[in-house]
């Protein structure tokens, strides 16, 4: 085959393999950014149960059955091929996210309505589970052996476009419904959710198209006309102490940090933004799509030059910097919010309510200050103990606060892309063929999935555990990355493996 | 290197349990400071899911003692 022939052939593999994964992080992320509003629909919290599923589905049931979709996933993919195994992934995902957007609320089908959404959201991981591991290997077998960290690296974009993609139509949406914004964003909450979930089917049936038209690796075709098939990939991959051993190294040292440091910098500081800092909903998150959009060419940046220099160090430095840094620039999201260093323009203050409840008065007011910044300020006062307390919310932040927070942002991304950009060619290179897909699922999605996707619970829940340090959070990520940084510095090597044909 | 490789495999040892024991320590803790049955499903997912994990630390490490990671395979006949 000539050269121009195989580029076009691979760029071909890349969007096959990309635009489906790019869907199904999509599908995944709107449920998470949508889970105050799916949780007033189908877990009232007038009933215990329903609110106990709501806790299970959103907190468990999506991250931490990642794994099971890995190993269920993963192991098909070495029996059967990588095609119709990740085609499978896009089927279930797409279908169940469609399916959630089309089930009918508590108030009309009541406790069934939170039992179906839990079963789909449950679903919804189980093929996230079996993605990732599928498209990375499916590219890495069809990529030359030195340009396989760049042609990867595309892949490595998707997770953060898709969560780019779920911020941007869940945006659009809330703004759209109506004139004006205040009965839009109602309409919103009432019935116009469904919507981020209801487009999700006409992308998933442009990528089905798509990768019905692929071609299986060429790699697994050539060990399948061998004979060459694993007979039992999970227990090649985990019960012999060679490929285990292989198995943990990946995770201790490598998607372990990788995971914390990707949620870390997407997901807890969007979170952190909102609910710590208490800057505007659309802000808070207009903020974060600018720092993807900026930083997303930095996947395909580093994982490229992973190709020239190994892709360890890479992944190590863009960990020790996350957790050297997280504290100051965290620190720096509180200073750049706070009221505190601003000054009012008193004439400006607008009150918006006043109303006494028994002993308690609670005064809000609108403050505008002197740098363009706008603030809900809200002062509750015990009539009878005379207590008061003031907080600030709903904070629309000056054009100078909000590009600051834009470029740090910016900064914590591009970790996530030092970290992210190369690890798929890392894990494909660590395992043989015939055991890959399972081999490499594994670790990704408890790195990812376990530790990264519980790091913003784990976080807000250690805030309010120490409660008088607004940064305690961090130190969850700080703990793990340390020890993965130690364990990867100290066990994997940087050598590239030329062959991945074995 | 090889001597620091072998011997940190007793501090990842020796994380595994500890890991697990600050991990059940908060968990009654925060039970017992708020007893409800949210409270409870959380800290009871976080046990389930850390422990085979911590299992899986006290594997590496042992593994690393072993001298299991002086030379990482270079072909997939090596694993």
């Amino acid at each position: 085959m000539n050269q121009p022939t195989e580029k076009k052939n691979i760029w071909q593999v890349i969007a096959a393999s990309s635009v489906g994964t790019l869907i199904e992080w999509y599908d995944f992320y709107i449920f998470g950014s949508l889970a105050t509003v799916i949780a007033k629909q189908f877990f009232p919290s007038t009933n215990p149960t329903a609110a106990l599923l709501s806790t299970l589905a959103t907190f468990a049931a999506g991250f931490i059955v990642r794994p099971f979709g890995a190993l269920v996933f993963g192991r098909l993919g070495d029996l059967i091929g990588r095609k119709y195994t990740f085609l499978l992934t896009l089927i279930i995902m797409g279908g169940s996210t469609f399916a959630i957007g089309l089930v009918p609320g508590y108030a009309t089908i009541g406790f069934a309505a939170p039992l179906i959404v839990l079963l789909l959201r449950l679903l919804q991981g189980l093929a996230l589970g079996g993605e990732y591991g599928g498209a990375a290997t499916y590219v890495a077998e069809h990529a030359p052996s030195h340009r396989r960290g760049y042609y990867t690296s595309w892949i490595q974009t998707t997770a953060t476009l898709g969560l780019f993609l779920s911020l941007g139509v869940i945006l659009v949406t809330r703004h759209m419904l109506a004139p004006d914004m205040e009965t839009s964003i109602q309409r919103f909450n009432d019935w116009g959710w469904r919507i981020p979930f209801w487009v999700s089917i006409l992308l998933v049936g442009v990528s089905i198209y798509i990768r019905l038209r692929m071609k299986e690796s060429p790699l697994f075709s050539k060990i399948k006309s061998e004979g060459k098939i694993s007979v039992n990939p999970l227990k090649e991959s985990f019960g012999h102490k060679s490929n285990l051993k292989m198995v943990l190294l990946a995770l201790f040292g490598a998607t372990m940090g990788q995971g914390v440091v990707w949620y870390t910098g997407q997901f807890y500081a969007q979170s952190f933004l909102e609910t710590v800092c208490r800057i505007d909903f659309d802000q808070s998150r207009t903020i974060l799509i600018w720092g993807i959009l900026f930083a997303t060419p930095f996947f395909i940046v580093f994982g490229g030059w992973s190709d020239k220099i190994g892709r360890k160090w890479i992944m190590l430095v863009g960990m020790l910097l996350a957790i050297c840094t997280y504290q100051f620039i965290f620190r720096q999201f509180m200073n750049i919010t706070d009221h505190a260093s601003r000054t009012e323009l008193v004439e400006q203050r607008k009150l918006l309510d006043d109303k006494t409840e028994g002993n308690i008065q609670t005064i809000t007011s609108e403050v505008h200050y002197s740098d363009g910044a706008v603030f809900k300020e809200m002062v509750t006062k015990n009539k009878e103990t005379g207590s008061t307390s003031t907080i600030y919310k709903d904070k629309k932040l000056d054009t100078g606060s909000y590009w600051t927070l834009v470029g740090w942002i910016f900064v914590l991304i591009l970790y996530v892309t030092m970290v992210y950009g190369p690890i798929a060619a890392f894990l494909v290179e660590l395992f043989p063929t015939r055991i890959r897909y399972t081999s490499m699922s594994l670790p990704y999605h408890i790195g990812n999935g376990v530790f990264g996707g519980l790091t913003p619970f784990i976080a807000t829940l250690l805030t309010t555990i120490y409660v008088d340090n607004k940064l305690s959070g961090l130190w969850y990520t700080i703990i793990v990355g340390l020890v993965c940084f130690i364990i990867g510095a100290i066990y994997i090597n940087n050598r590239i493996d030329p062959d991945v044909n074995d | 290197m090889n001597a620091i490789k072998k011997y940190l495999g007793i501090v990842w040892m020796a994380l595994g349990p500890v890991a697990i024991y600050y991990m059940i320590k908060t968990a009654a803790a925060e039970i017992a400071a708020k007893p409800v049955i949210d409270t409870k499903i959380q800290w009871a997912v976080f046990i389930i899911v850390f422990v085979p994990i911590a299992i899986g630390l006290v594997i590496f490490g042992w593994y690393a003692f072993k001298n299991e990671y002086q030379q990482l395979p270079e072909s997939s006949k090596e694993v």
